[in-house]
């Protein structure tokens, strides 16, 4: 890979950086040793009940099953194998609003929410159900207050993801849990980027469901899980059937090398979670102070306090979105969520917020994570700078504000 | 130890290819989510898409008519519910993923009957589709998992064709075994697993004729052309992919894998005239024999051949730990204590006379315990 810029003030960089670990992580090494033994010799079905094979490999499911339950405080037993944080979204909403159609036909959940609840939600809708879609504050946060009102008696399921895939903010999920838990809804929680970043407690939070993805922390991708609680039982109509496994709730065989990089995983998380936070806690300060020392007109998206160190969303205001990502191609970011980032439409997370189109149209997440280095940091930082100011340059709009010109009194000529 | 063991339960998963570990390891290295714009998102995407052209190539299918899934479960139940079908038409003798997910749907579900030596009824199938309302889907195997009988996909696709009904072929077990070519099938959709031709477990395809609209059950990010939401496991796809091609060369060498089964089967009755292999009359994998020892349960077979150190099994591996009698023997017209007294051999790539040899010399000895004891004899009560 060669670079546009003049790497000789930062010899050891190599570009591209990847600061997109909100989007996918890379697998850590060690998760890749341990998986190693099942791409080799110990190749089993972990459903074969009549050999060494199969029993090595559903040894291994188990310790993996073990290790996820560990970091969220469930049991071993309430943890579900998924094919992804994808699939656990869909099971959790579409099998618990399925089961219990016949008592409670409302579901609630949150503008912010990633795109599978969404969509999983917009889908029972056409089977008949409820859906209530909160706004969120301008910080990204679940108003409390507005919540106690919207659940009721009908509500068979809250819906509330742990942490915003774009702009990092933490919804108070214990607060949410206790509110679902008084009305008798479950709570359903979309941990896809909160397990391994932040702690999290499913007793403590009265969580109900959970979703877990494996790729974005640093296990591989294809493999999640979903938290079912079983006490109080939570029961749900599963999306595939055949035989049997996961306690009915999942069938299909299980990949035995993809749960043990999930469960390895975790526990590398769990054990590393406080170190990893301080140190990534470090790097995103250094960025952000690394910008707005030499950037005006920068804004962070989403709640400044209440948030994961490894997010950062920044609005670049006066410059265009697209020549932003185009100007600063050596380094990995997204102008939103992966899953959308083929799409040219302003982020419906940062309009939710409030943030106007122009400034959703140029803003970017920065993900950082456990293989940042500070000396990608500050290239970084200096790229984004100089390109910002470049671009600035270039932009009328910048020339007019830098006038006094307020931008939005202006009435363009239609044509 | 585990290396030390004769494998030969390659019907419920096959050991990983190098080259196919090796596809998944440097995806992994790789990283990357292909749904990112930049850099190292287009790698992966770029991985992702080589895959598909492979995992096309195998069947006759066209790269985009390709969609990943997390294996062959689910793309049966992507394909049990492609369209809101009024009838599900299957063969008795389907994967539980079939049966199941048929039963959990709204539809009317008829299960088609197989003859004694295991083979769709072809008379009763048209009888299913006769006076159907659509949308109608017709569900047939191309090998079955425990006996690897044939099923004449061909003709029950001409079948459900002259009445409007789409049709649905589970290839699992057949392809890296015999040549698969979706469109002579006349298949609409086609459900394959890496991890039966080896490629790695957690991946599977649905193939979907060009033109046919899958309703998705999994909503979100639009993946897969919007039938299948959520982040493609690229590690898993690119040894699929890897799989897929060393599978095209495995079919052409399958001759000495049947070699060495005709082999096994020959001695099996020549030692042992009261054993029966099921579905020994008519076309078969090269690499399946199931093999019954009436008076003797599957259960004690299969401990005694692992205590020898030879992996077989009892039956399908997926019925999470519930000993039960065969549904496909039993629909083949065993009686309980027959379907209940089989086990399956099924051999793969990486086999050889020594672990068959191995295999016979335990299996034959459990035989001559049995008789000793009186347990063993003929299978005449075969018919239930």
């Amino acid at each position: 890979m060669t670079s546009m810029h003049d790497t000789s003030r930062t010899p050891n960089i190599k570009v591209p950086i990847y600061l997109d670990y909100q989007a996918t992580t890379p697998v850590d090494p060690r998760v890749l040793d341990a998986m190693m033994p099942f791409f080799t010799n110990q190749f089993g079905n972990p459903h074969s009940r009549s050999h060494k094979f199969g029993w090595d490999a559903e040894e291994a499911v188990e310790v993996a099953r073990g290790q996820v339950a560990h970091i969220i405080n469930a049991d071993p037993k309430e943890v579900v194998f998924t094919s992804g944080a994808t699939e656990s979204n869909n099971l959790a909403i579409k099998g618990v609003a399925r089961f219990y159609k016949d008592r409670r036909n409302h579901i609630v959940t949150v503008l912010t929410e990633h795109k599978c609840v969404l969509d999983s939600c917009r889908h029972l809708e056409q089977e008949g159900f409820k859906v209530t879609y909160l706004p969120v504050k301008q910080n990204g946060l679940v108003d409390l207050d507005l919540l106690r009102e919207t659940v009721t008696d009908k509500t068979v399921l809250v819906s509330i993801m742990a942490v915003n895939n774009e702009i990092g903010v933490i919804q108070p999920l214990a607060e949410i849990g206790a509110i679902c838990r008084a009305k008798g809804a479950f709570f359903h929680c979309d941990a896809a980027q909160g397990v391994g970043k932040i702690p999290i407690d499913v007793e403590a939070m009265k969580i109900d469901l959970m979703s877990i993805s494996g790729h974005k922390i640093y296990a591989p991708k294809g493999i999640g899980a979903l938290f079912v609680r079983r006490k109080p039982r939570v029961r749900l109509e599963p999306l595939f059937s055949g035989g049997g496994q996961e306690r009915g709730f999942r069938s299909g065989t299980l990949a035995p090398a993809l749960c043990v990089g999930i469960g390895t995983a975790c526990a590398i998380a769990e054990k590393e979670m406080g170190a990893d936070n301080e140190r990534i806690r470090k790097l995103a300060d250094r960025f952000y102070q690394g910008i707005m020392a030499r950037t005006p007109e920068v804004f962070l998206n989403g709640d400044r306090e209440q948030r994961i160190p490894g997010n950062l969303n920044l609005s670049f205001a006066y410059v265009e979105g697209e020549s932003m990502l185009m100007g600063i191609k050596e380094l990995a970011v997204s102008s939103g969520s992966a899953c959308t980032s083929a799409s040219l439409e302003p982020s419906y997370v940062l309009r939710a917020l409030g943030v106007e189109e122009a400034m959703a149209h140029t803003s970017i997440r920065i993900g950082l994570g456990r293989f940042t280095t500070e000396a990608e940091v500050d290239y970084a930082v200096q790229t984004i700078n100089e390109r910002v100011g470049k671009l600035r340059e270039l932009s009328p709009l910048w020339e007019m504000a830098q006038e006094g010109i307020d931008i939005k009194s202006i009435e363009w000529a239609a044509h | 130890m585990a290396a030390t063991i004769a494998y030969l339960d390659y019907n419920a998963t096959a050991p990983i290819r190098e080259a196919a570990a090796r596809a998944v390891v440097e995806a992994m290295e790789v990283g990357g989510n292909p749904s990112s714009v930049h850099a190292s998102g287009r790698r992966a995407r770029k991985i992702v898409e080589a895959a598909r052209g492979q995992v096309a190539t195998l069947v006759g299918a066209k790269p985009m008519e390709v969609i990943f899934t997390s294996g062959g479960t689910e793309a049966n139940n992507l394909a049990l519910n492609a369209l809101p079908f009024r009838r599900l038409i299957v063969s008795a003798i389907e994967h539980d993923s079939i049966l199941a997910a048929a039963a959990a749907t709204d539809a009317d579900f008829v299960a088609v009957p197989v003859d004694r030596d295991g083979v769709l009824d072809l008379a009763a199938l048209e009888a299913a589709l006769a006076g159907c309302e659509g949308p109608v889907l017709v569900s047939v195997m191309l090998a079955n998992n425990e006996t690897g009988v044939l099923q004449p996909v061909r003709e029950a696709a001409g079948l459900a064709r002259e009445h409007g009904a789409l049709v649905h072929c589970d290839a699992t077990q057949a392809v890296g075994r015999i040549a698969v070519d979706m469109v002579e099938l006349g298949a609409d959709m086609l459900t394959l697993s890496a991890h039966k031709l080896g490629g790695p477990q957690g991946v599977g395809a649905l193939i979907v004729r060009e033109g046919l609209d899958v309703q998705p059950r999994q909503h979100g990010g639009g993946q897969e052309f919007g039938r299948r939401a959520g982040t493609e496991n690229v590690p898993g796809i690119a040894g699929f992919g890897a799989a897929a091609i060393i599978a095209l060369d495995e079919v052409a060498r399958a001759g000495k894998i049947a070699a060495l089964r005709d082999g096994l089967e020959r001695q099996i009755k020549r030692s042992v005239p009261a054993a029966l292999i099921w579905g020994e009359a008519v076309p078969r994998l090269p690499n399946t024999c199931c093999i019954g020892l009436a008076g003797v349960p599957s259960e004690t077979q299969v401990m005694a051949l692992d205590l020898a150190g030879v992996a077989v099994s009892a039956g399908a591996a997926c019925s999470s730990g519930k000993v039960r009698p065969s549904h496909v023997l039993r629909a083949m017209g065993a009686s309980p204590d027959a379907a209940a007294s089989s086990i399956r051999v099924s051999l793969g790539a990486a086999s050889t006379a020594a672990d068959t040899e191995r295999f016979l010399t335990a299996w034959i000895g459990l035989y001559a315990r049995a008789n000793r004891h009186g347990s063993a004899h003929a299978p005449a009560a075969r018919r239930a």
